[in-house]
């Protein structure tokens, strides 16, 4: 049978295990964290040199720019700087043509609200026809046409094969 | 040689503006002798082809015979350019594109002018205003970007040659396809304003534009999948589309092009939207014009763009003339345009077009928007600022969806009212279908929640499955009504509803096509990349496959030296392949370009970049991408083009049904 001691050195191995363990999924999911928001910032900016490529998407070898602006990214990435800073940083050095889409500040947000309001104006308009054309009125009985024949009532025929065609 | 093409330039500029003056004077004075003139005007017309195909082969026989006394030729040809390059040379720079601009667009008013008899009147209208738009182009052709300038100085022994990207063998028919489309918008443009400028009667004017639009989009779509898997096969990035302004400028003509193929029918079918229809054509004519003027001018920087010139002002003042012709003649004859229906219900086909058009005409503003908001910027802000690939996806992405659903909902919705029980039933099982499609993709492990991009990729792939459904069952319906009646099997029965309606049904066809190119697209939220520097015997790993580097070779040709890697490719520890990824520098322009290798298979792309030698270390780079679903696309583009020439067959007679059959009520052909 185990002594106390043996449990009890048991139980710490058990914790230093798990501790062990929780340590380094903690450090893992760091690791792919600072990799997911690498691949995310990286696709938020753009090459400089002139490609007008996403800055991860850059291939140019020995491009004067990309190499060196991704190693800027780890490095803000590893110092944990949040996005913000990061692209401000970015933004600082290299002008607001790095960013890769407009900023949500200033004359900027106009560019992302103009779509929506687009959006919404049109589907305002769509409401408008709709109304106008489901309140036009009926012909009244004294409008309604008079028997049809001959080239008339081929338009009419037309019309319905139009209207009801397979 | 440069002399025989700048007189056939004047010569086709000469008959171009006659066709226009002479045409517009016969149409407008009622004499003796204005049909006499009218008739002298199409010949002008017809003759402008010939004028301007002379000044092409010109420019072409230039090309093959290194005649670099030729400006043009010069700088867009060399010595050791292969044959079918040299062809392309006619469209490969600012003139010659322009000069093959015109060409076009008089072969169309070729075809036009050769087919008045179905209505003379409304086809010397039309005439005389294709005329009009060739006169521009041959103005600048002749006095701004003449294509037959004479190199000043001593005769240069070469040229620079071919700029490397376009020295791929989709570029021989990805301009000209292109081209085909925007420059095609040019007849149902002219039959458009025509029709609206003498107060046509009736929609004949659409039944004779609709397969000259058809014919168009079909190009345009074409041109613009080329361009998309010319950039996926040369530039190297592992991309088929990055938002680009030239890009862009194909796509706006093309989703406007495409509301109208739609919106048209409600002018066919209920006399409705025909203010509408009419404004989203001269739309699409002014927005390929505007592409060509974004392209030309300099005002927004592209990778494709050519060199920024003084062009872009004549095209400014173009675009301003047409906008204005275009709002005279509405004000003037508005009310010749008015609807001939009411809307009866909010559950119809004409709502759903409503929304439709809607929907496009919203993306190609964004498209707009986006393109030209660094403009605005510096305006406004004094910087320019980038509009790249995350403003258009996050903006368009939701568009897109919204669409698919309604390609989805619109087949399902009759015209002028459809019952919700009917729509219900109809819906209910493809509903169900796509609905267990996204339970299986959760359960196959897709996780939507932790990225934007694998939500908007399972929303996509179950939305194309409900398209898909609705198309199947549509085809199903109609065919078992005919199978019924007339004792064939289903199979048969499908064929033969096709045939009967073959714009409907093509038009379907081109739904699915739709949908298995947007599948194509939904793979992209799952592309992997790794880059590695790769010595003999190095491996690199990628998803399932591990590239092993067998060797690295160079070759030399009079046109270009190039570099490439051995790489055998092995899946699930069996080698299945060997791959050349190659960089070559063109000699003539001093120009390097890269020549992916891809390994395409229906579940994703394998894309090998060789990208050259580290500087610092000497040792060579490769780039590896996976791909999921690219090969979607392209087979959807097939797809597409089969709907589209399926809908440009005749219909073929209807079967006859005896009189005393009994038809049952099934819902059936709730229209087009």
């Amino acid at each position: 049978m185990p002594s106390v001691f043996h449990r009890r050195a048991g139980l710490r191995k058990s914790l230093l295990q798990s501790a062990l363990l929780v340590a380094s999924v903690v450090v893992l999911m760091g690791a792919g964290d600072n990799t997911a928001r690498f691949e995310d910032l990286g696709h938020r900016l753009m090459c400089v040199c002139g490609c007008r490529q996403i800055l991860l998407e850059c291939n140019h070898v020995g491009c004067a720019y990309s190499e060196g602006m991704r190693a800027e990214l780890v490095a803000a990435v590893d110092r944990a700087d949040n996005d913000d800073l990061t692209l401000q940083s970015f933004v600082q050095k290299y002008g607001p043509t790095v960013l890769a889409a407009p900023t949500k500040a200033g004359f900027n947000r106009v560019a992302w609200i103009a779509p929506y309001l687009a959006l919404a104006l049109g589907l305002l308009w769509v409401a408008h026809l709709a109304r106008v054309w489901r309140s036009r009125p009926l012909l009244r009985p004294a409008d309604l046409p008079m028997p049809v024949h001959g080239p008339e009532l081929e338009r009419f025929r037309e019309q319905v094969r139009k209207e009801t065609e397979a | 040689m440069s002399l025989i093409g700048s007189f056939a330039l004047l010569v086709a500029l000469a008959l171009a503006a006659y066709c226009l003056l002479a045409g517009a004077v016969a149409l407008t004075r009622q004499t003796a002798g204005s049909a006499r003139l009218g008739e002298t005007a199409r010949r002008a017309g017809i003759a402008t082809f010939a004028a301007v195909l002379l000044a092409a082969i010109v420019l072409v026989v230039a090309a093959f015979r290194n005649d670099f006394s030729i400006a043009y030729i010069f700088h867009h040809s060399n010595r050791d350019l292969s044959a079918p390059y040299k062809f392309a040379t006619l469209w490969s720079g600012q003139e010659g594109s322009l000069l093959f601009w015109s060409l076009l667009l008089s072969a169309y008013g070729l075809v036009l002018r050769l087919r008045y008899k179905t209505d003379p009147r409304l086809f010397a209208y039309a005439s005389v205003l294709l005329a009009a738009v060739q006169v521009f182009f041959l103005l600048l052709l002749n006095f701004a970007a003449h294509p037959f300038a004479i190199m000043q100085g001593s005769l240069p022994a070469d040229g620079n040659g071919l700029n490397p990207l376009l020295q791929y063998p989709e570029m021989v028919i990805h301009p000209p396809m292109l081209y085909l489309g925007y420059v095609g918008f040019t007849v149902p443009f002219a039959f458009a304003l025509a029709a609206l400028i003498m107060r046509y009667p009736g929609e004949k004017w659409i039944h004779i534009t609709r397969r000259w639009t058809m014919v168009t989009w079909g190009f345009l779509t074409c041109g613009i999948f080329l361009g998309a898997h010319w950039a996926y096969s040369v530039l190297g990035w592992g991309g088929y589309w990055g938002w680009d302004p030239v890009e862009n400028a194909s796509l706006m003509p093309w989703l406007t092009g495409t509301a109208f193929l739609h919106s048209v029918m409600m002018q066919e079918k209920r006399g409705m939207l025909k203010t509408w229809n009419v404004w989203l054509i001269f739309a699409t004519f002014m927005l390929s014009i505007f592409g060509t003027f974004l392209t030309r001018s300099g005002v927004v920087s592209s990778v494709h763009a050519f060199a920024q010139s003084s062009i872009g002002d004549w095209f400014v003042v173009f675009l301003a003339l047409i906008f204005v012709t275009c709002a005279f003649f509405y004000g003037k004859n508005r009310s010749h345009l008015r609807s001939e229906h009411k809307l009866e219900s909010l559950v119809s086909r004409e709502s759903s077009f409503l929304f439709n058009n809607l929907l496009f005409v919203v993306a190609c503003f964004t498209v707009l928007w986006g393109t030209l908001f660094p403009v605005l910027s510096e305006w406004v802000q004094g910087n320019k600022v980038t509009v790249g690939p995350p403003f258009f996806n996050r903006v368009n992405i939701p568009v897109a969806l919204l669409l698919l659903l309604l390609t989805a909902v619109g087949p399902l919705l009759a015209w002028r009212k459809t019952s919700l029980e009917s729509l219900k039933r109809n819906f209910l099982w493809p509903a169900m279908g796509a609905l267990g499609v996204g339970v299986l993709l959760l359960a196959v492990g897709m996780r939507p929640w932790k990225d934007v991009a694998y939500f908007y990729s399972l929303v996509t792939i179950m939305l194309s499955v409900l398209v898909a459904l609705t198309v199947i069952s549509e085809f199903v319906r109609g065919g078992r009504v005919i199978a019924r009646h007339s004792g064939q099997n289903l199979i048969s029965s499908i064929g033969q509803l096709a045939r009967r309606n073959t714009r409907r049904y093509g038009g379907y066809v081109v739904h699915f096509g739709v949908i298995v190119i947007m599948i194509g697209f939904a793979g992209s939220a799952f592309n992997q990349d790794t880059e590695k520097e790769l010595g003999f015997g190095d491996r690199m790993s990628i998803g399932p496959y591990t590239l092993v580097c067998q060797s690295y070779t160079q070759d030399d040709n009079p046109n270009y030296s190039s570099e490439w890697a051995v790489l055998d490719l092995y899946k699930g520890g069996k080698k299945i392949d060997t791959m050349y990824p190659e960089r070559r520098f063109y000699k003539a322009s001093q120009q390097t370009s890269t020549i992916p290798r891809v390994r395409s298979t229906i579940g994703g792309d394998l894309y090998i970049v060789y990208e050259g030698l580290n500087q610092d270390t000497g040792r060579p780079i490769l780039k590896a991408h996976l791909n999921p679903l690219v090969s979607w696309i392209w087979v959807g583009v097939w797809i597409m083009i089969l709907g589209t020439v399926l809908a440009l067959v005749p219909n073929s007679l209807p079967v006859r049904v005896p009189a005393t059959a009994r038809i049952e009520a099934e819902p059936v052909g709730v229209g087009d």
